[in-house]
């Protein structure tokens, strides 16, 4: 065994006038950062461990503790960075594919803050939403072309199944198993408060949470975990994943030493074996095959629930969204490159795929131009982190957002990305049920419901702003969208004008 | 600077509009009468009127209204008219030489049928047919712009204040049984005469005192059903919605009024099941054709017009009845200029409807009690 030369990347700082030595930092920390020295009568810490979770930070009783980004340098090299060197180091010890979790956190342009949002001045009076009536209802499923009515206006138009939601907002797949029982519980509860949907993910329906089915997206995915005719019954919606932002084109591992009893029966799998998604769904192999998997899922729901399919955002990702939409699909979930996930490999996720504000804007310009738009819902996903970015992305074109790393960080994440260790220190990406019961759902589904309340108060008075008192009224509305420090090809990509224009 | 039409601006307004429901014509002096009250509502830069029942003589045939930048547009739009129409009757609009009416551009009409073996070649029905051609011509021949084509009706507009509009094209003349008027206030400086109100397509023409926030929204929805909105005003889109709604889509009147100013949520949740069912599915279908922003419109169509507000009114809307004769207007002063002592004056609430039309006993005024209350 070589020498490790990889060092610290955190330094836990304490502050010896306020540590009590009550060593809760210790029992907090799955990673054995600290522990206590008998011979020299106090807390110490092993940097090394640390993976600036900030458990120890929030739980200390005096605020002792500080953690800071490790001021060990390399030489400074603008071409090998920190972790271009420390990568190296990582797999000529391992000879492994480096893991990582959560979203692409490379420095790539962020569009989001390169648009601003538009408002009325004197022509048009803005709308305040304490005053006035403010509609954020919003309905996910296919869309007759038009209205058919009898002499005496009862409707002969069939509507295709919808989903109503009461924001624009949805909680984005994440499986039981890669996240936990507790976190689950959380979601689905605060999905019925809110009148909105969470999604199971691939990782099949816990029986305790069958309750919240009508609040239910189920996802069937390539590893089929989980799908039997209940579990399609139970839900309001059926969504085929093909692809995820953070991974297009990857399959899903959870490792045995996670499928635990609960999760084994969830998923229908047997106790402590491995659960692996294939990459690519092994009975699609083309568009083709999609709509035959979209209409066996129709029929064996009798054509009652609205049937889905989440792609990553990918280079093409225009003429495909618009054969899904041909396929028979009742929306469309499209994750952009910064999408959130359990595992991914890391240069899989820190490379592959774009950002979501161009896919969702090309695929709504390409539906657009096919006529077809009306036809089907376009939901956005893939790093929407507040309000303002909900209220860009429904500009743009999609019907609604689906939220995965904002949800978590609501329940208590503080991105260390260290997911796939399994050492959740609050609770959330563990299986370890000592570390699960630190997340409480009474308070976690109070937080979720917090959050998205927020956010609606603020698309309110967004929309107010501009003299709009419909959420229907933005949508695909580029108009209120400007562009500040962009390309004019960019611009004309999102479809939008320069600020000043 | 950019011309209108390559560039949205956004405009107040004075509207107004009477019907005489027993179908007697009446003169356009009392439509100019009636809107030159509001004038200090407009700025000079747009006025127009629609006329209905105008043409008795060629009552069957499309009357083509065209502004022509020169010659060159004029023959190339005659060519493709001809080779598609059969004309019955041309002549250069009369106009009178008016002061404050400068660069006019000429100023033509026709009286037009398609013709049968191009109408089979397409096999379209003419409606649709016209629709095609006139977006063929506004948006490819350069100069040329069809401002009005609908049968027994016409359009009247200019820029300068309405007015003068109604002297420069000499309306004492001409006589309607419903006819709206249009004062236009735009923030900028365009001076194209096309971007005057009404705006029409067939018999459908819009008025409207307003600006749509949901623009982009509207105008992204009906291209889906192959309009082109080659202007950028709100009226154009406005008057493509209820062309998708009453002519394509065969809605009633009433309906299309929930359409553009949709029940909210919370109301449709109190309907009966019949109507919640009716409302919900409407809702659903048409939310982009929702017009969201303060709006105040009159749409003409064959035997009648819809006045409407938006459903939480910002902009004004005033009403009244004398005999057969309903008048709608920005302000109640343009109807008591022409209308001394009317039956009933009534202000409409946000998204309740005014409709008014020939084959009816009373001006309806659709679920009424279910209104949107601003």
């Amino acid at each position: 065994m070589s020498l490790n030369y990889l060092t610290p990347e955190f330094k836990v700082l304490r502050d010896y006038d306020k540590c009590i030595n009550c060593k809760v930092c210790m029992r907090q920390c799955a990673n054995e950062v600290h522990s206590y020295d008998e011979d020299l009568g106090k807390m110490v810490a092993d940097d090394y461990k640390c993976v600036n979770c900030q458990r120890c930070v929030v739980m200390c009783p005096t605020h002792a503790l500080t953690i800071v980004k490790h001021p060990q340098v390399f030489r400074e090299n603008a071409n090998w960075t920190y972790d271009a060197i420390r990568d190296i180091y990582r797999q000529a010890e391992t000879g492994g594919v480096l893991l990582s979790a959560m979203g692409n956190d490379r420095p790539y342009p962020i569009y989001w803050d390169k648009m601003v949002i538009n408002a009325s001045q004197v022509t048009n009076p803005s709308i305040d939403p304490l005053r006035e009536p403010m509609e954020l209802k919003i309905f996910i499923g296919r869309k007759p072309d038009k209205i058919e009515l009898d002499e005496n206006l009862n409707v002969k138009t069939k509507m295709p199944p919808q989903l109503t939601l009461n924001y624009p907002i949805m909680f984005s797949a994440m499986s039981y198993g890669s996240i936990s029982y507790n976190a689950h519980a959380s979601l689905a509860r605060a999905a019925k408060e809110l009148g909105i949907y969470y999604n199971t993910g691939e990782g099949g329906l816990h029986k305790d949470f069958r309750k919240y089915g009508p609040n239910t997206i189920v996802q069937v995915a390539s590893g089929r975990f989980g799908v039997d005719r209940e579990y399609l019954k139970t839900a309001a919606a059926v969504e085929i994943k093909i692809g995820q932002g953070a991974k297009p084109g990857i399959g899903g591992h959870l490792p045995g030493e996670k499928v635990s009893e609960d999760i084994s029966e969830t998923r229908m799998i047997p106790v402590g074996s491995d659960a692996i998604s294939p990459a690519p769904h092994h009975d699609i192999y083309s568009i083709e095959d999609l709509s035959q998997l979209i209409y066996s899922l129709k029929e064996a729901t009798d054509y009652k629930k609205p049937v889905g399919v989440k792609i990553a955002a990918v280079n093409n990702v225009a003429a495909i969204a618009s054969g899904i939409a041909r396929a028979g699909a009742d929306y469309i979930a499209i994750d952009g490159f910064r999408g959130g996930t359990g595992a991914a490999p890391k240069r899989i996720r820190d490379n592959v795929g774009i950002p979501i504000e161009f896919a969702i804007a090309s695929v709504d310009s390409r539906l657009r131009s096919e006529g077809i738009r009306h036809t089907i819902s376009l939901i956005a996903a893939g790093s929407i982190r507040s309000s303002a970015d909900i209220v860009k992305a429904i500009a743009l074109g999609a019907d609604a957002v689906y939220i995965g790393s904002a949800a978590l960080i609501a329940l208590g994440c503080h991105m260390c990305q260290q997911c796939y260790t399994g050492k959740c220190n609050w609770g959330i990406a563990t299986q370890d049920p000592n570390l699960v019961k630190r997340l409480n759902p009474e308070i976690g589904y109070k937080r979720l419901v917090n959050l998205i309340t927020a956010w609606g108060h603020e698309i309110q008075e967004m929309l107010g702003g501009m003299g709009i008192n419909d959420i229907e009224s933005l949508k695909g509305n580029r108009l209120m969208l400007r562009g500040i420090g962009m390309t004019q090809k960019e611009l004309d990509v999102l479809g939008i004008l320069a600020a000043g224009e | 600077m950019l011309k209108e039409g390559n560039i949205r601006i956004p405009s107040g307004c004075a509207i107004s509009g009477i019907i005489d429901r027993s179908g007697a014509v009446f003169s356009g002096q009392i439509i100019a009468d009636s809107i030159a009250t509001m004038h200090d509502r407009s700025n000079g830069l747009g006025g127009g009127f629609a006329a209905y029942g105008i043409y008795p003589e060629f009552k069957e045939h499309y009357a083509f209204h065209m502004f022509y930048d020169n010659t060159k547009s004029k023959q190339e739009t005659e060519e493709l008219l001809k080779a598609n129409f059969v004309i019955a009757y041309e002549d250069k609009i009369p106009t009178r030489k008016t002061e404050s009416i400068k660069n006019a551009p000429l100023i033509y009409r026709y009286f037009a049928l398609p013709k049968l073996e191009v109408l089979n070649a397409n096999e379209i029905t003419d409606e649709d047919f016209v629709v095609k051609f006139i977006f063929n011509v506004n948006k490819n021949v350069n100069g040329a712009y069809i401002f009005s084509s609908g049968k027994n009706m016409g359009v009247f507009k200019a820029v300068g204040y309405p007015e003068d509009v109604a002297e420069f094209y000499k309306l004492e003349t001409y006589n309607g049984y419903m006819w709206t008027a249009h004062g236009r206030f735009p923030t900028n400086t365009p001076g194209w005469w096309g971007g005057a109100h009404p705006f029409n397509l067939l018999n459908i023409s819009v008025v409207h005192n307003g600006e749509l926030s949901s623009y982009d929204t509207n105008r992204k929805y009906l291209e889906e059903f192959g309009y082109s909105c080659t202007l950028q005003t709100d009226t154009e889109v406005a008057a493509y919605i209820f062309d998708l709604l009453l002519r394509r889509h065969n809605l009633p009147v009433s309906l299309a009024a929930k359409v553009v100013a949709s029940p909210l949520w919370n109301q449709v949740e109190r309907m009966s099941l019949k109507e919640k069912e009716l409302y919900h599915s409407l809702k659903m279908i048409y939310s982009k054709a929702l017009l969201n922003g303060p709006f105040s419109l009159i749409v003409t169509y064959d035997n009648g017009f819809i006045a409407i507000n938006d459903r939480i009114k910002l902009r004004p809307l005033t009403a009244a009845s004398h005999g057969d004769v309903i008048y709608v207007a920005s302000e109640e002063s343009a109807i008591r200029q022409v209308c001394k002592n009317p039956d009933r004056v009534w202000i409409p609430k946000g998204g309740e409807p005014v409709i008014a039309e020939m084959d009816q006993q009373n001006v309806s005024e659709i679920f009424n009690k279910k209104e949107v209350t601003a």
